[in-house]
């Protein structure tokens, strides 16, 4: 490597220019997030037809979708996250530079979770409009459960996306690996939703954000120390 | 870990694999054994009936998958990252597999039992939930495995997802233990153990011994495969 002459930046600005630069291929291509959100919609809308409304009542039936559609969308984006660094190797002019792999990881987890809870922002109210669910304070709740577990599901999904971009199976692979480690994400946030929904104050539904916290610290930074042993030496 | 690598063949010469494999031989000829003992030498339980005879194989097999498999398979993978051991990526892939093995028989075993005594093929049980993600995770272990053609990268990325995964077993366990706590279900919950006469539990102790020797046995002839596989490619390398 060269001399090198520029002050090097901090992790926390190389995680932004990575998180940036992701952002901005997204945003002017818009080809993964029109993907998921469609995907999104449409999944409302044949939810809405699979649902006898005489049988099981709209509220207790809204939170399942909201995590079912959550989940499937997020892997849509997270495809992309590494899909987008192999055309012309583009992860290697990522390794050469001198920004830590662990900021690469952070840049890409970063870009995922704007990338989920955009998501989330379109297909909360799609759900809430759809299935005619009264508006209350229980949102707020939702809101914040919502954007824990997205934490959870960009850490994990972020590094399952680099390990399957090194497969012959690619993007198939993704969703076999990530689900399994999104049930502990998924359950807890379903069933959070479920009780703030029906409007049971936040206290009852402490245990299970508690879990999703927790997953969030010990994924977060397992995923991060492990990120750097998924790239080629 | 230790005995295990005393008896694999070094890096250098290949690896034997001629002749009668003695260790597989008596593992499944204890196994037939105590299978014979259990149907035929041992009481039939007054509560549960014939039913009950299911107890002698899937038990020793949860706890042998479950623990001795998966576990081995976690510890492997981490130590993988950390020193980098060929052979620590064999182990890991070979007790996967042999993993898969085990809990698919429990996940077999234990419906068959749960017809008759609980009335239900199925139930959201926490240790069933439990064995039953545990399955999936080796399930896609392996299968990320055979989507990887390099042998360097397969090592590192399985052993990223083994040691990732021995982080979230805790995590399933207990998020699938509150949900059923906090939705009781209708069916009959899981009995407490019951009080074993001494007979049955000589022939459940020696069941655990025939299958924990199955396990030993069947680890030693993959791992003997993989050290196998390994070094032709590493003939045909060079």
């Amino acid at each position: 490597m060269s001399d090198v002459t520029f002050k090097t930046p901090g992790f926390l600005a190389d995680t932004w220019r990575i998180a940036r630069k992701d952002l901005l291929i997204e945003f002017r291509t818009r080809s993964a997030f029109l993907a998921a959100a469609v995907f999104a919609l449409l999944s409302v809308a044949i939810f809405r037809f699979t649902w006898d409304a005489t049988a099981v009542a709209a509220i207790d039936l809204a939170p399942p979708v909201l995590w079912v559609i959550f989940t499937f969308s997020g892997l849509l984006g997270l495809n992309r996250s590494f899909g987008v660094e192999q055309a012309d190797r583009a992860l290697d002019a990522l390794l050469a530079s001198p920004m830590p792999r662990e900021a690469v990881f952070a840049g890409k987890a970063l870009a995922n979770l704007v990338f989920v809870v955009a998501v989330q922002l379109l297909t909360l109210p799609a759900v809430a409009l759809f299935f005619d669910l009264p508006a209350g304070p229980g949102w707020w709740g939702v809101g914040a459960v919502a954007l824990l577990a997205a934490i959870g599901l960009a850490a994990v999904g972020t590094l399952f996306a680099a390990v399957a971009s090194n497969t012959r199976l690619a993007e198939m692979l993704l969703p076999m690996l990530a689900l399994p480690f999104f049930v502990p994400v998924v359950i807890p946030a379903a069933q959070a939703s479920a009780l703030l929904l029906n409007g049971q104050p936040l206290s009852d539904a402490m245990g299970w954000i508690k879990i999703l916290l927790a997953f969030d610290i010990v994924f977060v930074a397992a995923c991060t120390v492990a990120f750097p042993c998924t790239l080629d030496e | 870990m230790a005995s295990l690598s005393a008896e694999i063949p070094t890096e250098t010469g290949p690896p034997s694999s001629t002749g009668v494999d003695w260790v597989l031989v008596v593992a499944v000829l204890s196994c037939i054994g105590v299978i014979v003992r259990a149907l035929f030498f041992t009481p039939v339980d007054a509560m549960q009936g014939i039913a009950q005879k299911i107890f002698y194989i899937h038990v020793p097999a949860a706890t042998v998958g479950l623990y001795l498999a998966c576990g081995l398979v976690a510890i492997a993978s981490l130590m993988y990252l950390w020193i980098k051991d060929p052979r620590l990526d064999r182990v890991a892939e070979s007790s996967a597999e042999v993993a898969l093995v085990f809990l698919s028989i429990v996940l077999a075993t234990g419906p068959l039992w749960g017809k008759p005594i609980w009335g239900t093929w199925w139930t959201w049980d926490a240790r069933l939930t439990s064995t039953l993600f545990l399955w999936f995770l080796i399930l896609a272990y392996l299968v990320l495995r055979g989507a990887i053609d390099e042998a360097e990268m397969r090592a590192r990325l399985s052993a990223v997802m083994g040691a990732l995964a021995m982080l979230l077993v805790p995590f399933i366990h207990l998020t699938v233990y509150l949900f059923r706590t906090l939705h009781p279900q209708p069916v009959v919950l899981k009995p407490s153990k019951p009080d074993m006469p001494g007979e049955m539990l000589a022939t459940f102790g020696l069941s655990q011994v025939a299958f924990i020797l199955l396990f030993i046995a069947l680890l030693r002839l993959r791992y003997r495969w993989a050290a196998l596989r390994d070094y032709n490619a590493a003939l045909e390398a060079a």
